[in-house]
Order: C-alpha cells, then structure tokens, then sequence
C-alpha cells in the first residue's frame, strides 16, 4: 500500500490555525444562540474560514486561483469543523460545488471566485444522493434553454450565490450554473433536523442557467463530487466522534454518583474503550479515503465506501453515547451534546447510509447479494 | 545505515549460500552478522539500527531463498523473552540465551498464570525461597504454551507473601529440564492440546539466572506483557488476509450457501476487518516517523472480536457441513493452525482470543485508564500483604 495514512506537518499547522480560529470565533456557546436566530450560518465566521485562511481554495489547483494544496487538506479542514459543529457552508461550497465545477471546467472564472472564498456555492441534489447514483431528472431544460423543476433537501443552498444545477437538458446530462438573484429561483429552508447544516428546497421556473458540462462530462463531474463529498464526510464525521468522546471522557472525570468519579465504573469503562477503538479506526479509513481521493487512487471508490459505511455509523454512536452518558444533561437544550447528534444523524444519510455503502462495496469486492430468497 | 545493511545482508549470503548450507548454521551466521533483529545490540544479533530497516534484510534474504527462523514455533521466546532479557538481563544472560533464542535451537516458553491468576496475575502462588545461592520453586501454573517442546521458561513467582502482592514477586528463566518441573497437556475445547498445565516441585533454579532485582519481577513482566500484545496484534497484511478472507472465499465459491441475513454480517464484517487493517497500518506508518500511538492497545481487542464474529458466521454459512468437525483426536500441536483445519475448528478456538494474552476485559481496562485516564476502579488489595488477601 503507497496510501499515507499520517498527517503531515503542514496539515497539523493547518488544522492549529482553523482550531483557533473556531475556538475564537465558533464557541458552542455561539453556536447554540445562532440556531435559534433568525440566520442560521456565521457569515464572518464563513468569511475569515473561506477567504482569510484560506480553506476554500486549498484543492482548487494553482492555475485555477486555488492554494493547489489537495483533498487531504481539505480533508483536515472539515475534521475540525465537525469537531465544532461549525455553521458554515463548506461541504456544500467547497467540497461538492467545487468539486463539480473543477470536474467539469476548471477554468471557469467561477472557480477561482469560489477558490477565493469571493463567492459561495451548493450543488443542487439531495443531500442523502449517494455517490454511483443515477443522474437526476427533477430539472427539465425547455426549449428556451431555461431550467424548470424542483430539488429537495439541497445543503448550504440558503447560503449560496450560485447553485450548480444538474439538469435533463437537450442532449442529455447536463450541469448548469445558476445565480441564486435569478428571477423564477426559489430557495425554501426547511426545518432541518441538523440545525447546524440546514437544507432547503429549491424550485426553478423558467430560470436562466448558464451551461457548464453536457453528457458524460456532466454526469462524471457529478459523479466525482458525490464520491469526494462522501469520502470527505468521514473526515468531518471523525471530528463529531472525537469531539463526543473527549466531551464525555472529562465529564464522567468530574461526574460523581455513589461516591466515585462514574468513570471509574468498569461497565463505562468498557464503553468508552469500545468507542475509542471505533473512533482510532475512523482516523485511519476516513485519512485512506482522503489520501486515494487526493492522488486519484484506483481504490478510491472502496476507501469511500469503507470510511461512509464505518465512520456514519461511528459518528451517531459516539453522539448517542455523549448523550446518554452525560444523564440528564445530555436531554438539555443547553448542552451542546443534541447539536452534535443531530449533525452526525443527518450525516449518516447524507450523500448515502451506512448501508448503501455497503451494497456498493458488496459490487466493488465481489462479495454479491443471494440471487433469490 | 540502509546501504550498509544491504552489503552486510550481501556479504552474509556470498559466505554462506543458502543452497548448500546448513539451515542452523546459516542463521547462526545471520545472527552473528547482526542481521537477526537489527535494532539489537552489536554481538547480540543486531547492530543498533532503526527497527522499521529489518524489513530492508528481511526483504533481500527472502527474495535469495534464505531459511527463515520459524517465529511462528518460537514466537515467545521472540516476541516476550527476548525483549525482556535484552531489557533486564546480564550480560552473561544476554549471550548466553539470545542466539539459541533467535535460531529455535532453543524453544522458550512462558510460566505466567496460575490456576487462581489469570487476569489478577498479580495474585499468584507460586513461591521461590532462597537457599544459599539457588531460588526452590514450588507451585502450578496453566495455559503454557510450548511447555512440552520448551527448553527455558520465563517465571515469575512469589519471593516475599509479607508485602502487597505486586511488590513480592521475582523474575526467573527455568530450567525446563528440572526433574522438578512436571508438565501435562491441558485438552481444551478443540480436542487437541495446544496448551499444558506445569507442576513445579522443589525446582531449583539459581540466583544467576533471576531477570531483574528481587521483588521487582512486576515491573520485569510488565515489558514481556506489552511485548505480549504488540506481537498479537501487529503484523502488517493485505487486504482480506486472515479469517475475512477465508469466508470472503467461501462466500464467492458457493453462491448456493448466500443468505441476505448472512450477507449483511459478511459485509460489516468485512468493514470492521479492512478498519482494523488500516488502523494498523496507520499504528505501522506512525512507528516509523518514530511516533508511536496508542493503537497498539486497541489492535488485540480489534483481532479478537473480528475473528471471533467471522468464525462464527463461516460456521453458520456452512449450513449442514457447519456441523461436522475435521478431528476430535487429542494432539499436541506446536503451533495455531487457523488457516490449515476446518470452520468448526476457528469457531472454537477463535473464543480464546479475547482471553490468552490478556482478556478483552483487562485490555478495555488499560484502553480506559492509560489512554482515556479514566480514574482506577476502587481496590480492596491495595497496600495489603499477600499472604491476608482472600483466595
């Protein structure tokens, strides 16, 4: 195996200045009181993420206007962004736009706004589409050459300036960029279950679009942003587990009940040495699908697949545990334990369940399904 | 230091052809050429180097055909002696035990648990008093395995039951050909006798051969019980190695045996298993930039739950085949022969997985209070001599 699964120095100085910039500017205290407002994103928090540091642009090659770093960077990124529950759009804007305008023009002068943290995107699907997907048809191209049809559940749209739009267009697959001032473009936010990463439905009349990719190229960059969103997820869903067990680990520290620390109970114990062991393996299936997305591995699909199918499920029992463990005070709204959960919740359906990943690793390792029975 | 290993490693094999020399005396002049284990000492089957550069002569003398040393026959003396004594021992220990060690000339074998000390080894009964300038060792000790192919014995016994039960034990090699060490297969849950039971009776070991300072045989076991773990668990591999790949095989070669109950279990089996691969090969990777983590503890935990669940599904995808079994005959293998004999024979002796070599319990334990730092569950033998604890 070639696949590097450490962090090297470079990515540990990246992810020290996003902890302190989150730790500045993205307290759970902070978070909390945003979700009840009327805005649920941090556009300053977004702004000094994006532009300042520079984590937009960090996959976006060079000649593009990137920092021609790769996804392993990107990936660091979003491990401390799950850590923090942080409400900023960068999956749906860094990861999956980003990724499908690379994929299908990378030279388009949107690129390097995106890059630049200047401009904010979403792509327009589901977020529980799964990579291997068949290409989506809810958006007609008319005659006109205007979009028509309605998307649900899409991420970070309520934060985007421009929508990437697969559409069924003249000759098939098409991906369309879309600016979100368009007459016609409806963006509805839902109530979301993740309150941190809030999906809207989108609806387009009669939109104008702007044609980025048609055919295969539409449907490989879509392809390719649904499989590096999934693969980089886990990265952001190790984030969520650690920062659950950490949390619980000081809390039954200081927690005493029948006169002990509750830590020192050997049933708890227990627990939390599983959930450990659970969460040194996400570190090493979500750096392996980081490391084979980078270098355009041939094993990506499968790292992919593993890290979604361990890590989605590892994220919800740690934040199930962070719950259940805290007692009382993990039911309240106060402590930030539910936010954690929700996100890993809506994570393990986003961009395919543990157990789609499975079924396309169960195609990708020749280990088929009974034919009958 | 990589390029003067590989003209080491080149001058060892234009000295001595592996095709006409002798298996021992090639590893004898492996092992004086310090190409045995690397990162040892010079004159004693090393030179000092970097441990991830065995890999480096181990690569150069498999691709030339040269005999291995059979770790897997004498994996404890390699894996818990050897770095015990390289830790604790004289230099006369050194020279005398580590070279027929490293050959398999000489077979070690290891007398830890005892009847009534198994994960509270610190318990144990087994007493040595001094006479003149020998240690007369008296007590029983279980599960050892290779005890009927072993030539020396690491031990630990009781020299001292007046102090708290840590403090009064001592470290010994024995002598494995005693008149007083008496050793009788233990016939276990697959019919075959893997392990033994040691009688000790008036065996006189001397002062000379005792690991480490007197009542300090904890702190001495402590290294041969990490190397214990590390050896368990750490071995690199390719994907579907192990006890995945033998029901992945199974499961591509007979479709007529595929259940959807069984395909799911397969599936999150063959998840865990790949996890578990990687994680240890992340622990290998972090280990050659020299910054050791903490998964070492986990790998153990990890092995034993996945073969353990692996096992059980072959045994269930067999079907009607799933219950027979290959041979009940009372044997004394050498060695764990997982890969050479049936389903029904992983399935049962897999359930000792999470118990030889530290229980899963114990292991949860360690996980909790050294890598979490969970507080220490309350003890009732703290500071209490041996000898006024319950047993």
């Amino acid at each position: 195996m070639t696949a590097d699964l450490l962090y090297s120095e470079v990515e540990e100085e990246l992810r020290a200045s996003v902890r302190a910039l989150l730790a500045d500017h993205c307290t759970t205290a902070a978070v909390l009181a945003r979700c009840e407002g009327p805005a649920p994103y941090d556009p300053a928090l977004w702004r000094k993420l994006a532009a300042d540091l520079g984590a937009a642009g960090l996959h976006v090659p060079e000649a593009a206007g990137g920092a021609g770093a790769s996804l392993r960077e990107t990936a660091v990124v979003l491990e401390e962004l799950g850590r923090s529950v942080a409400p900023v759009p960068f999956l749906g804007s860094v990861v999956l736009a980003t990724t499908a305008l690379l994929a299908a023009c990378p030279a388009d002068p949107l690129t390097a706004a995106l890059a630049e943290g200047a401009r904010t995107a979403a792509l327009a699907v589901p977020l529980s589409t799964a990579p291997g997907s068949a290409f989506p048809a809810g958006v007609r191209v008319d005659g006109a050459g205007t979009l028509g049809g309605r998307i649900t559940a899409v991420a970070d749209a309520s934060a985007a300036d421009v929508l990437l739009v697969p559409a069924a267009g003249p000759q098939g697959a098409a991906l369309y960029a879309v600016e979100a001032s368009a007459a016609g473009l409806g963006v509805v936010p839902r109530t979301s279950l993740d309150l941190t990463r809030p999906v809207a439905d989108v609806t387009l009349a009669g939109v104008p679009g702007r044609l980025l990719a048609a055919g295969p190229d539409a449907e490989a960059a879509l392809q390719r942003a649904l499989l590096t969103g999934a693969g980089l997820l886990a990265s952001e869903q190790l984030g969520i587990a650690e920062w659950c067990l950490a949390t619980t680990v000081a809390y039954l520290k200081e927690r005493t009940q029948f006169a002990r620390p509750l830590g020192s109970f050997q049933a708890i114990k227990h627990r939390l040495a599983d959930l450990w062991l659970e969460t040194v393996g996400a570190r090493a299936a979500a750096r392996y699908a980081a490391d084979t997305l980078a270098r355009g591995d041939a094993d990506a699909p499968v790292a992919v697949a593993l890290a979604q199918a361990h890590c989605g499920a590892l994220a919800v029992r740690a934040a199930e545990e962070c719950v259940q463990l805290h007692g009382g005070i993990g039911m309240t709204w106060e402590h930030p334990a539910h936010l954690y959960l929700k996100r890993a919740k809506a994570d393990q359906i986003a961009l395919g369940t543990p157990g789609a990943h499975r079924a396309s690793l169960a195609r990708l390792v020749d280990l088929p399904a009974p034919v009958s029975g | 230091m990589e390029s003067e290993l590989r003209e080491r490693t080149a001058a060892l094999l234009a000295a001595h052809d592996p095709a006409d020399t002798d298996r021992l005396a090639f590893l004898q002049a492996r092992f004086d050429a310090g190409l045995a284990w690397v990162h040892f000492p010079e004159g004693l089957g090393g030179l000092g180097a970097p441990r991830s550069l065995q890999a480096v002569v181990d690569a150069e003398l498999a691709a030339a055909g040269a005999p291995g040393n059979d770790p897997r026959r004498i994996g404890i003396g390699l894996g818990m002696a050897a770095p015990t004594i390289l830790k604790y021992g004289t230099d006369a220990q050194k020279r005398r035990f580590l070279r027929p060690l490293w050959t398999g000339e000489e077979v070690w074998c290891q007398l830890f648990s005892e009847p009534g000390a198994g994960s509270d080894l610190a318990a144990l009964g087994t007493r040595a008093v001094l006479d003149g300038d020998t240690w007369v060792v008296d007590g029983q000790k279980v599960w050892t395995s290779s005890a009927h192919t072993a030539r020396w014995a690491i031990l630990i016994a009781r020299t001292d039951p007046d102090v708290p039960k840590h403090q009064g034990i001592t470290y010994f090699v024995c002598d494995m050909t005693d008149p007083g060490v008496d050793v009788r297969p233990l016939r276990q849950i697959t019919g075959e006798a893997e392990f033994n039971e040691v009688f000790l009776t008036g065996v006189r070991i001397p002062d000379a051969h005792r690991l480490g300072a007197v009542g300090e045989g904890w702190q001495v076991a402590q290294t041969t019980l990490n190397n214990e773990r590390v050896a368990i668990g750490g071995q690199a591999a390719p994907r579907e190695a192990g006890m995945v790949g033998v029901v992945a095989e199974t499961w591509r070669a007979r479709p007529e045996l595929r259940t959807h109950d069984l395909h799911q279990r397969l599936l999150k089996g063959w998840v865990e298993a790949e996890v578990a691969r990687l994680t240890g090969e992340r622990l290998r990777q972090q280990l050659t930039v020299g910054q050791p983590g903490p998964e070492g503890a986990a790998m153990k935990l990890a092995f034993a739950r996945l073969a353990q669940e692996l096992s059980g599904l072959e045994v269930e995808l067999l079907g009607e085949e799933g219950l027979s079994y290959d041979d009940w005959t009372m044997r004394r293998p050498d060695h764990v022969d997982f890969t050479g004999r049936e389903a029904g024979y992983r399935y049962l002796r897999a359930k000792g997985n999470s118990i030889e070599g530290g229980t899963s319990e114990i292991l949860r334990n360690i996980i909790a209070e050294r890598v979490l730092g969970l507080p220490g569950e309350p003890r009732t033998d703290k500071n209490v001599p041996w000898k006024e604890l319950p047993r």
